[in-house]
């Protein structure tokens, strides 16, 4: 099973335009990571207050309603967020590399 | 008729409380309607009445107090680990990792996200959603008006004001602005004048960010363009003086009085070097001096401005204008008090060869001296009333120039942006902007920016945003339109053809000048008998001439002012009579209707 998890780690890193993957656990600390430990730190630490504050956005909105996806564009490369309950995956993405 | 009506009270009921009772209503007098005096009425009609139908404003003025902010900065540190877990030590880490990926929820998670996140990865690798199709496509010229916003006031934080001397702006990126304070009216600064200078953050009008502290005033003020964290500075008692911002508010190191400038310094500019720590400064007593702030014990270099090429310190005139231009950095050109521009050459053998020309038609000191970034062979002046544009192969007059304005200018400078376009400063508190492709008449933009002096100018170099400092050390922040900030199509060739044409016309005008001169050598060489007598007559006609001419002027448009003013009066009273003529004749008809009822 562990080794499924990590083939699919793999397939999205080896993903066009890439460039780094985090897991990260719900207390915010990086589990897996394909970036530098500082910078995987700072990813972690930040994507999850802000995803938490995301999510508390979209349910205060409407209760029923919940958060599934979370994309941030920035100038320079897109990171897109997975929630879960438990876990976030983090992808750093290079759009204009894909293309 | 007469209404009489009784009242009786016994004396003894006198100031008794009143004792009020109900009574049945009744007449006490009926006034029938006088139809004869119906006559004396008119009906008006239509009646003319206005009425309000919004909701009455009034006006009211509120000061609110300014808030002050500031922001302070967070480090975050690495935490939220489970307590028998030490982020500093790799094995604990490793081993918590290991249990956590074993962990089904974990397992599960992750294939599940996994999913979703390819899916987007995939979108985002299909298509860009957010492609600029129009990237090619030229911008359309708008038509709108060129205009200009201010964005902030920075204001002289001290009780006693100084006056805004100069500017810079930080050069990486509008963030900070440099501004130097000081009293430049002779001996009127008082002791408790402070003597700080400061830097702004352009987004907090409220306090400085940073305090720079001299010993003297400082009159200049430049950033490093290879350092943003030094800046060099030129005192008013004449020392050099260069800060580091990382070591904090006294100057690093200063140049000692005895090898310094005499007078006021000022203008600073940073020399292209390779270790970035050279400059080369200017001040009133008729010197520049070049020096290196790595040994500011004594300048490097040193050149008396002497136009008449001898050196002497007794024919120097005060510099009051620095140019130099990266591109060219063996050159560099002096604006001096006597309205003379000199143009030097640093790496001649002798000081005499270093002073190459000197351009004079400025009437009062040039006050500011720039080369047009995109044409390094034509430059601007600014002094007396008048901005000039020159071109260097002229000497004997510039190519273009601005009228007399009816205040004094005090500084002006080039778009860094748009080649036609450059900013003068007035007395009268005016920011001009001047736009040569579109008219060369009369500013294209003219902004009152506040009620006294403006005194220096700066623009950041992406062009967008000017900064002006005014007499009161109130230095003002604004925005200039897109149109104004943006190259025009064709501009650059178009300047370019302007600039020419007005050479040439000078060029055929100085020859025909030169012409015309030589003609009247070869006359005066025949006549010169005629001369000898006629000699002293001469002398003195062209100053008796310039007497006449200008009293004949004088007296032509007073003459022209008080028949105005005769035609006005005149009129006036036509128009008084014509009134009451008008009056009148309304009278005399009122009275005739009258009559005839």
């Amino acid at each position: 099973m562990s080794n499924e998890v990590e083939e699919i780690l793999k397939r999205v890193q080896q993903m066009k335009g890439v460039i780094g993957t985090i897991v990260v656990s719900q207390e915010g600390i990086p589990i897996k990571t394909t970036l530098d430990n500082s910078t995987t730190v700072q990813y972690a630490g930040l994507i999850h207050q802000l995803t938490a504050k995301a999510r508390s956005t979209v349910r205060d909105l409407d209760p029923q309603n919940d958060l599934t996806f979370l994309r941030i564009r920035s100038k320079k490369h897109e990171i897109m967020v997975a929630p879960e309950k438990e876990y976030l995956l983090i992808v750093v993405q290079n759009p204009s590399d894909g293309n | 008729m007469e209404i009489v009506y009784v009242y009786t009270k016994k004396r003894s009921e006198f100031g008794r409380q009143c004792n009020f009772s109900d009574r049945p209503a009744e007449l006490h007098v009926d006034i029938l309607p006088d139809e004869s005096l119906t006559q004396n009425f008119i009906e008006k009609n239509p009646v003319d009445r206005g009425t309000q139908c919004v909701q009455e404003m009034s006006e009211h003025e509120i000061n609110t107090e300014r808030f002050e902010t500031d922001t302070r900065g967070i480090n975050h540190i690495e935490g939220g680990w489970p307590k028998d877990v030490n982020p500093q030590e790799v094995e604990q880490v490793l081993r918590y990792r290991k249990k956590v990926e074993k962990d089904e929820m974990y397992i599960t998670t992750i294939q599940q996200l996994g999913s979703v996140m390819e899916h987007c990865i995939r979108q985002n690798n299909a298509i860009d959603i957010y492609e600029d199709y129009f990237a090619d496509l030229e911008i359309e010229e708008t038509e709108e008006t060129p205009s200009a916003k201010t964005i902030n006031v920075f204001r002289d934080p001290n009780e006693i004001k100084r006056t805004a001397t100069h500017l810079s702006w930080y050069p990486d990126g509008a963030r900070k602005l440099a501004v130097a304070y000081s009293n430049l009216e002779f001996q009127r600064s008082s002791a408790d004048t402070s003597l700080d200078s400061y830097i702004w953050d352009i987004e907090n009008p409220n306090k400085p960010e940073f305090t720079l502290k001299p010993v003297s005033p400082l009159v200049c003020l430049e950033y490093n363009p290879k350092d943003v964290h030094v800046l060099i500075g030129g005192c008013y008692n004449g020392q050099v003086a260069f800060w580091d911002t990382r070591k904090g508010s006294q100057a690093v190191e200063m140049s000692p009085v005895e090898h310094s400038h005499h007078d006021p310094v000022y203008k600073t500019i940073w020399l292209q070097s390779k270790t970035g720590t050279e400059c080369f400064s200017a001040s009133t007593d008729g010197q520049v001096l070049w020096w290196d702030i790595r040994k500011l014990g004594e300048p490097t270099e040193k050149l008396i401005m002497d136009p008449t090429k001898k050196g002497k310190m007794e024919n120097a005139q005060g510099v009051l204008a620095l140019e130099y231009e990266p591109t060219i950095p063996t050159k560099f050109m002096v604006g001096t008090e006597q309205g003379t521009i000199i143009s030097c050459n640093r790496k001649a053998k002798t000081p005499a060869e270093k002073i190459v020309a000197v351009y004079k038609e400025h009437i009062g000191p040039v006050y500011s001296l720039q080369r047009n970034p995109f044409f390094p062979k034509n430059f601007l002046t600014v002094g007396d009333w008048t901005a000039r544009i020159w071109s260097e192969d002229i000497r004997e007059s510039s190519i273009m120039w601005t009228k007399y304005h009816m205040s004094y200018m005090t500084d002006g400078c080039w778009s860094p942006i748009r080649p036609a376009v450059f900013f003068t400063t007035k007395m009268d508190g005016t920011l001009d902007v001047w736009d040569y492709l579109f008219k060369q008449n009369d500013p294209t933009l003219s902004l009152q920016v506040c009620d006294e002096a403006l005194h220096s100018l700066r623009v950041q170099d992406q062009g967008r945003l000017i900064a002006t400092g005014s007499h009161t050390g109130t230095t003002t922040l604004l925005e200039l339109s897109d149109s104004l900030c943006t190259m025009q199509r064709n501009e650059k060739a178009l300047v370019t053809a302007m600039f020419e044409r007005e050479t040439k016309r000078e060029k055929i005008l100085e020859s025909r000048q030169r012409e015309l001169r030589l003609k009247r050598a070869g006359q005066s060489a025949q006549g010169e008998q005629d001369e000898e007598e006629g000699g002293p007559m001469d002398e003195e006609d062209p100053v008796a001439r310039a007497e006449e001419d200008f009293f004949a002027m004088i007296n032509a448009d007073k003459k022209k002012r008080d028949q105005l003013k005769a035609k006005q009066e005149a009129e006036d009273e036509a128009n008084a009579e014509k009134k009451d003529e008008d009056g009148k004749e309304k009278q005399d008809n009122d009275e005739k209707e009258v009559e005839e009822k």
